[in-house]
C-alpha cells in the first residue's frame, strides 16, 4: 500500500493548502467591503473639488497657474504607478504593470524619458527590476490609505512639473468596475484637465481671493492632485481585496476538484490491492 | 421663510456636513468671515477652528470642527474642503524630502533588494520549468 499511503499525505497537504485559501477567501471578502465603503467614502471630497477647480477654469482670473497650463514640447514625463503591497490578487498588479511597461515603451520609443513614482510593493520590486528611474516610493500602506502619507511622494512630482523637470505627470493604478471585474486605468494627472463641460457662465466673474490667488490657488491645486490619487489608492485597494477574494475562491475550488480526483484514484487503488489480496489468499487455499 | 444657501463640508475620507444654511461661520485665513446667502464667489484658505451652521428648522447653532483647508463660495452654495492631515509648506516639503530619501536609498540599496527579487524571479521560473518537464515526462509515459 506504499502508492496509497502517498496518495493520503497528498490529499492531506492539498486539504491544508485548501483552508488556508478558503480563510483567504474569507478575510478578503470582509476586507472588501470596508474597502469599498472607503472608496466610496473618498467620492463626495473629489467631486467636490473637482467642482471647485472646474469653477475656477472658469473664473477670469489673472492668475493662470502653471499646473493647468499644456507645455508644448514633452522632454520628460513623470508615471504614478499604483499596486498593492501584497500578492495572491489574481492578474491586479501585472495587468497594471502591463501596462505601465507598454507606456514606457512607448514613450522611449519618441524619446522621452520617464520617472516613476511607486505606490505599493509590487510595482516597486517590478520597477527596480527593470531599471527604471524611481524618484520616490510608498510602500506598507496598510489596509487604510491615508491622505498624510501621500502628501510626500506626490510633492515630489508636482515639485519636478512646477521646475519643469517634467512636462507631464501620469497615473496607472486599477480601476474598479465591479467586484468581478477591474481593469488597469492610464490617467493624466498634470497639467490639469477639470471637466469644463459645466454650463458656461457668459458674464465676467471672478472670485475673491484671500489673501491672494496666488497661494489659494496653489493650495487648491495641490489638494486636488492628491484627492485624484488618494481616491486612486483607495479604488486600487478595493480591487485589490475583491481580487484576491475572486483569486482564493477559484484557488479553493480548484483544491476541491484536485481532492476528488485524488479521492477517486486513492479508493481505486485501495480496492485493487484488497481484490489482489483476496485472490492471492483464494490462490493460496486452493492450492493447499 | 428665511433665504438658505446650500452648505456641504468634505474631507478627503468622509463627507462631514450636507444641508441647508440661513448663514454660515467659517475661520478663514484672515479672520473669521460670515456668509449669507447670495454671497458673492470667494476663494480662501481656512484656519483649524470650528464653522459654525445655523440651520434654518433649528434654534442653535451647529458647530464642526475643520484642521484647516479650503472655502469656496459661490452664490448659493458653500463648499469647505477640510484637510485631513496637519498641514504647511515647511511639513509638507519635509515630507517630500524624506520620500525622496527613502527612494534614493532604495536605489542605492537596490543591489541586495534586487539580488533577491532576481533570485525570487528565477527560482519561480526554474519552478515553471520543472513543472512543465514534469507534466511532459507524464504525457510521454
Amino acid at each position: 500500500m506504499a502508492a496509497g499511503k502517498e496518495i493520503r499525505t497528498k490529499i492531506k497537504s492539498v486539504e491544508n493548502t485548501r483552508k488556508i485559501t478558503k480563510a483567504m477567501e474569507m478575510v478578503a471578502a470582509s476586507k472588501m467591503r470596508r474597502a469599498q465603503d472607503r472608496m466610496k467614502a473618498a467620492r463626495p471630497y473629489a467631486e467636490k473639488i473637482g467642482r471647485v477647480v472646474a469653477h475656477f477654469s472658469q473664473a477670469h482670473s489673472e492668475y493662470k497657474h502653471p499646473c493647468t497650463i499644456a507645455r508644448e514640447t514633452i522632454k520628460r514625463v513623470g508615471l504614478i504607478l499604483i499596486t498593492t503591497d501584497k500578492g495572491l490578487c489574481g492578474g491586479l498588479n501585472t495587468n497594471a504593470l502591463r501596462l505601465a511597461i507598454n507606456k514606457m515603451k512607448a514613450w522611449q520609443g519618441e524619446g522621452i524619458d520617464c520617472d516613476v513614482t511607486v505606490i505599493g510593493n509590487k510595482g516597486f520590486g517590478f520597477m527596480q527590476r527593470v531599471g527604471a528611474n524611481i524618484v520616490s516610493h510608498l510602500t506598507g500602506l496598510g489596509d487604510t490609505p491615508h491622505l498624510e502619507k501621500l502628501i510626500g511622494p506626490v510633492q515630489v512630482m508636482t515639485d519636478a512639473y512646477k521646475a519643469g523637470r517634467i512636462d507631464a505627470l501620469y497615473m496607472i493604478y486599477s480601476r474598479f468596475i465591479n467586484t468581478m471585474r477591474q481593469e488597469p486605468a492610464f490617467v493624466q494627472v498634470l497639467p490639469l484637465t477639470p471637466e469644463a463641460a459645466m454650463e458656461k457662465r457668459e458674464e465676467h466673474w471672478d472670485y475673491i481671493y484671500e489673501p491672494e490667488a496666488r497661494a489659494v490657488v496653489d493650495a487648491l491645486m495641490i489638494r486636488y492632485i492628491e484627492a485624484i490619487i488618494y481616491q486612486a489608492v483607495a479604488e486600487n485597494m478595493a480591487c485589490e481585496q475583491s481580487a484576491r477574494m475572486v483569486a482564493m475562491k477559484a484557488a479553493s475550488d480548484n483544491a476541491k476538484n484536485v481532492i476528488e480526483e485524488l479521492k477517486l484514484v486513492y479508493n481505486k487503488t485501495r480496492q485493487a490491492a484488497i481484490t489482489q489480496e483476496l485472490s492471492e489468499i483464494v490462490a493460496g487455499a486452493s492450492a493447499v | 421663510m428665511a433665504m438658505t444657501i446650500h452648505v456641504d463640508i468634505v474631507s478627503a475620507e468622509a463627507s462631514i456636513y450636507s444641508g441647508l444654511a440661513e448663514f454660515v461661520v467659517v475661520p478663514a485665513e484672515m479672520g473669521e468671515v460670515g456668509i449669507y446667502p447670495r454671497h458673492a464667489p470667494m476663494i480662501t484658505r481656512i484656519k483649524p477652528g470650528s464653522v459654525r451652521i445655523k440651520a434654518p428648522d433649528r434654534e442653535e447653532e451647529d458647530l464642526i470642527f475643520v484642521s484647516g483647508g479650503i472655502l469656496e463660495v459661490q452664490p448659493g452654495v458653500v463648499t469647505i474642503l477640510s484637510d485631513t492631515a496637519i498641514r504647511g509648506a515647511d511639513l509638507d516639503e519635509a515630507r517630500a524630502l524624506e520620500a525622496k530619501r527613502a527612494a534614493e536609498e532604495a536605489m542605492r540599496d537596490r543591489s541586495s533588494a534586487m539580488d533577491y527579487a532576481k533570485a525570487q524571479a528565477e527560482l519561480a521560473e526554474a519552478i515553471a520549468q520543472l513543472a512543465a518537464i514534469q507534466k511532459l515526462r507524464k504525457k510521454g509515459r
